[in-house]
C-alpha cells in the first residue's frame, strides 16, 4: 500500500486549470522530489494535498493511508499526519512560537485521541529539538516567526516537522532564501528525520538541495504534470539540460 | 413627520420620567437647582441623534427610543440576587462597592477593607449634607452632551471617592453596577479625586443578575487626578444582551501626573463608553486603550476626546473592536492640541476585525491640531481574519475556529498588555477568552 497516491488530479483556481491530470505514487520511507519550471504547479500541488482552501479539484482523487484527504479539512489532515512546510512561513505578532506549538501539537493529539502533552515534559521536548536545530530558547519566546530571518523561520518549519512527527512532509521551496550554513543546518534536520515509516516529497528549483538530501526519486513537473520520473540522476541531467525538453513536449 | 412625532414622544416620555423620579433625587436647595438646569439642558437637546455630530453613528432616537422610568429603590430579594452577581464580578484582592439598580449597597461592600488616607462616600450621602453649591456643581459637572446632562439631573447614586497626598494604594477599588430589574433606567454618577502623588486602580464593572433585562444604565464618572498622581481607571461593561449602557468620563490629568484609561464592553445591546481627558497640567501622560466585542445585533461604540490643553504633554490610544455577526462597532477618537500646546506628543491607533459578511465597523479619527511643534499621528484599519494565517494554523492541526481564538486573542493582547497591573491584566484577558469560548 502507497503512503500517497494521487490520481489523474485535475485542480483549477478560478477559470485557470493549475494540475492537469497528475499522477504521484509515494511509499513510506521514500523521499521524492519534484522538480520543475514556475508555473508548473508544483506548489499547488502541495497546498491541494494539504488543504489549503480556494482550489476546485474538478476531478482525481488523492488517497493518504487509503483515506480520501480531499475530504478532509486542513487540520484533520494535519492530525492524519500530512506536514506541509511553507516556501514563506507566516507571522503572527502576539503569539509566541511556544504557545503556538503547544496549541497545534495538542490539536492535533486531541484529534487522534492521544493524552495532550503535559507542560514540563512538552518543553522538554521542544528544547531537545530546538537544540539540535541550533534554535535559541529565546526565539521560542518571541512572537511566531517575528522578526526571524529567513533561515530562522525555515529552522522554525523544522522544528515544528521534529515535534510533530508526521507521516509524510512536503518540503515546498524549503532551500529558498537560505545561504550555505542554514542550508546545511536545515537538511541536517530533515535528514534526520528520514525514516522507514515517513515519506518526504521536497520541491525544489535547484540540484544544490539534493546534494544535501538525495532523493530515492526525481520528477519533473510541467504544465501541471508529472513528466518524467527517475532516480536521483535526473536532477543532475535537468541541470544540464533545464527544463525546455519537458515543455516542449507538453 | 414620523421623526417630529418621535421626538415628541421621547420628550414626553423623559418629561414623566424626570417628574416621576422627583422625590426620589437627593438633593436640595443648590443641588436642586443644578439638577433642574441640567434637566433644562438635556430638555432642549433631547436624545442624540444622527444629526448631532458627536453621536452620528450611534442614532440614540433610532436605538433605544426613550428613557425608561428609574428603576425602584433595591429590596432585599434584589441585593441578595445581586450578591450572586457580585461574586462572580468580583476581582482578587481588590476593595469593592456595590451599586445595585443605581443606589449604593454597604452591606454588598468591603467598606471596612478601604485603606488609610481614602474616604469614600456615597453621592446621596454628599448631596443630602451638600449646602455648599461648589461642592455639588463639581461632583454635577455636565459638558454640552445631553446625555451627561440628563445624568447629571438624574443621578441616584454613586460614589465619592477621594485618595489623599501622596498615598498609594495597594489594592484595587472595584466599583460594581449591578442592575436587577426590567424596563428600568439606572443613574449613577461618581466622583473621584486623587491628591498629588497619589495612587490607585479603579476598576468598574458593569453586571447584571439573572433574569434582568431591557434595563437602561447612565453612568458618568468625574475624576481629578492631581499633579505627580497615577491612575489606573478600567471598566468592563458586561450587561445583559438587551441592556443599554451609556456611560460618559471626564478626567482632568494635573501636572507630571498618569492616566491610564481601559475599556472593555462585552455584553448589552447598545453601549457607549465617552471619555472626555483633559491633560491639564504640563508633562502629564495619557495611555488609554481598550477592546470591544461584538456580536449578534450589539451596537458598540467607544468615542475618546482627548485635550493637549497645555504644552509637553503624551497620549497614546489602542482600541481594538471584533465584530462578529451583524454587529456593529463605532469607534471616535478626537485629540485636540490648544494654542501653545508645544511638545505634545498624540498617537492613535484603531483596529476592527471583523469576523462576518454583515459586520460594520465606523471609525472616525480627528484631529484638530492648533499648535505648529506638535507630534501627532492615528491609524485605523478594518478587515477579515488573514486567510493566509488562518490556513498556517489549520495545517499545523488547529480547528477553523480555534484558529481563529488564536488569531482574535493576539490581536486583542495588543490592546489588553497595556494594562500595566498583572492581576488586573489577567482579569480583563479571562472576560476576554469568556467570550471567545461562547463563540465555539
Amino acid at each position: 500500500m502507497a503512503l500517497l497516491e494521487v490520481r489523474d488530479l485535475h485542480v483549477g483556481i478560478e477559470d485557470c486549470e493549475i494540475l492537469r491530470g497528475l499522477d504521484l505514487t509515494v511509499n513510506a520511507g521514500e523521499v521524492h522530489a519534484i522538480m520543475g519550471p514556475n508555473g508548473s504547479g508544483k506548489s499547488t500541488l502541495s497546498r491541494v494535498i494539504s488543504g489549503k482552501p480556494g482550489y476546485q479539484v474538478s476531478a482525481g482523487q488523492i488517497l493518504f493511508k487509503d483515506e480520501d484527504l480531499l475530504a478532509m479539512e486542513a487540520d484533520e489532515r494535519a492530525a492524519k499526519g500530512v506536514f506541509l512546510a511553507f516556501q514563506y512561513p507566516v507571522e503572527i505578532p502576539g503569539v509566541t512560537t511556544m504557545n503556538f506549538l503547544r496549541a497545534a501539537l495538542n490539536a492535533q493529539r486531541k484529534a487522534r485521541a492521544q493524552m495532550e502533552f503535559s507542560t514540563p515534559d512538552f518543553m522538554k521536548r521542544v528544547r531537545e529539538v530546538a537544540k539540535s536545530l541550533n534554535i535559541p530558547q529565546g526565539m521560542l519566546k518571541r512572537g511566531l516567526n517575528v522578526g526571524y530571518s529567513g533561515g530562522e523561520k525555515k529552522r522554525n518549519e523544522i522544528l515544528q516537522m521534529a515535534l510533530f512527527e508526521p507521516s509524510l512532509c512536503i518540503l515546498d521551496e524549503i532551500d529558498s532564501g537560505l545561504d550555505i550554513d542554514a542550508l546545511r543546518i536545515v537538511a541536517g534536520g530533515i535528514n534526520a528525520l528520514r525514516s522507514p515509516e515517513r515519506a518526504m516529497i521536497v520541491i525544489t528549483h535547484y540540484r544544490r538541495l539534493l546534494d544535501h538530501i538525495v532523493p530515492d526519486v526525481v520528477h519533473v513537473m510541467s504544465k501541471g504534470q508529472v513528466r518524467k520520473s527517475g532516480g536521483k540522476e535526473l536532477a543532475l541531467e535537468l541541470e544540464a539540460r533545464g527544463y525546455a525538453q519537458f515543455e516542449d513536449a507538453a | 413627520m414620523k421623526q417630529i412625532a418621535a421626538k415628541a414622544a421621547a420628550g414626553r416620555a423623559i418629561d414623566n420620567v424626570f417628574a416621576a423620579a422627583h422625590g426620589r433625587l437627593p438633593g436640595s436647595g443648590p443641588v436642586a437647582h443644578i439638577r433642574a438646569r441640567a434637566f433644562e439642558a438635556y430638555e432642549r437637546a433631547g436624545l442624540p441623534h444622527r444629526r448631532i455630530e458627536a453621536w452620528r453613528y450611534t442614532d440614540l432616537r433610532a436605538l433605544i427610543g426613550a428613557v425608561l422610568p428609574l428603576a425602584p429603590q433595591p429590596d432585599a430579594v434584589a441585593l441578595v440576587r445581586a450578591a450572586a452577581s457580585v461574586k462572580q464580578a468580583a476581582v482578587d484582592q481588590a476593595v469593592k462597592l456595590v451599586l445595585v439598580d443605581g443606589i449604593f449597597a454597604p452591606e454588598l461592600s468591603d467598606v471596612g477593607r478601604l485603606e488609610n488616607g481614602v474616604d469614600v462616600r456615597s453621592l446621596r450621602e454628599v448631596l443630602e449634607n451638600s449646602t455648599d453649591s461648589a461642592i455639588a456643581s463639581l461632583v454635577l459637572s455636565t459638558t454640552t452632551d445631553a446625555m451627561i446632562s440628563l445624568n447629571a439631573a438624574m443621578a441616584t447614586d454613586g460614589l465619592v471617592i477621594t485618595i489623599a497626598e501622596g498615598k498609594a494604594l495597594k489594592r484595587p477599588i472595584q466599583i460594581v453596577h449591578v442592575a436587577t430589574g426590567s424596563l428600568a433606567s439606572n443613574f449613577t454618577r461618581s466622583y473621584l479625586q486623587l491628591g498629588h502623588g497619589a495612587y490607585a486602580a479603579v476598576l468598574e464593572s458593569f453586571v447584571s443578575t439573572e433574569g434582568a433585562s431591557g434595563y437602561q444604565i447612565n453612568d458618568a464618572t468625574i475624576a481629578l487626578v492631581g499633579d505627580e498622581a497615577s491612575l489606573s481607571h478600567i471598566r468592563l461593561a458586561a450587561d445583559a444582551a438587551d441592556a443599554v449602557n451609556i456611560s460618559s468620563g471626564i478626567i482632568a490629568v494635573g501636572a507630571r501626573a498618569k492616566l491610564d484609561l481601559f475599556s472593555m464592553t462585552c455584553g448589552g445591546s447598545v453601549s457607549r463608553y465617552q471619555g472626555f481627558v483633559t491633560l491639564a497640567g504640563e508633562g502629564s501622560k495619557l495611555s488609554a486603550n481598550g477592546v470591544n466585542l461584538i456580536r449578534h445585533k450589539q451596537h458598540v461604540d467607544t468615542t475618546i476626546v482627548v485635550d493637549h490643553a497645555v504644552p509637553h504633554c503624551t497620549s497614546g490610544e489602542k482600541f481594538r473592536a471584533v465584530i462578529d455577526d451583524c454587529g456593529c462597532s463605532v469607534f471616535q477618537g478626537r485629540i485636540v492640541v490648544r494654542p501653545g500646546a508645544q511638545k505634545t506628543d498624540a498617537t492613535l491607533t484603531t483596529r476592527a476585525l471583523l469576523l462576518s459578511d454583515e459586520a460594520e465597523a465606523d471609525n472616525k479619527p480627528e484631529l484638530e491640531i492648533l499648535a505648529d511643534d506638535v507630534t501627532c499621528g492615528h491609524g485605523s484599519t478594518s478587515g477579515a481574519l488573514d486567510g493566509t494565517l488562518v490556513f498556517y494554523l489549520r495545517a499545523r492541526g488547529l480547528s477553523e475556529k480555534d484558529a481563529q481564538a488564536l488569531l482574535i486573542r493576539a490581536f486583542l493582547g495588543e490592546a489588553i498588555e497595556e494594562i500595566a497591573t498583572e492581576n488586573l491584566r489577567d482579569f480583563v484577558t479571562a472576560q476576554a477568552e469568556h467570550w471567545l469560548q461562547a463563540r465555539r
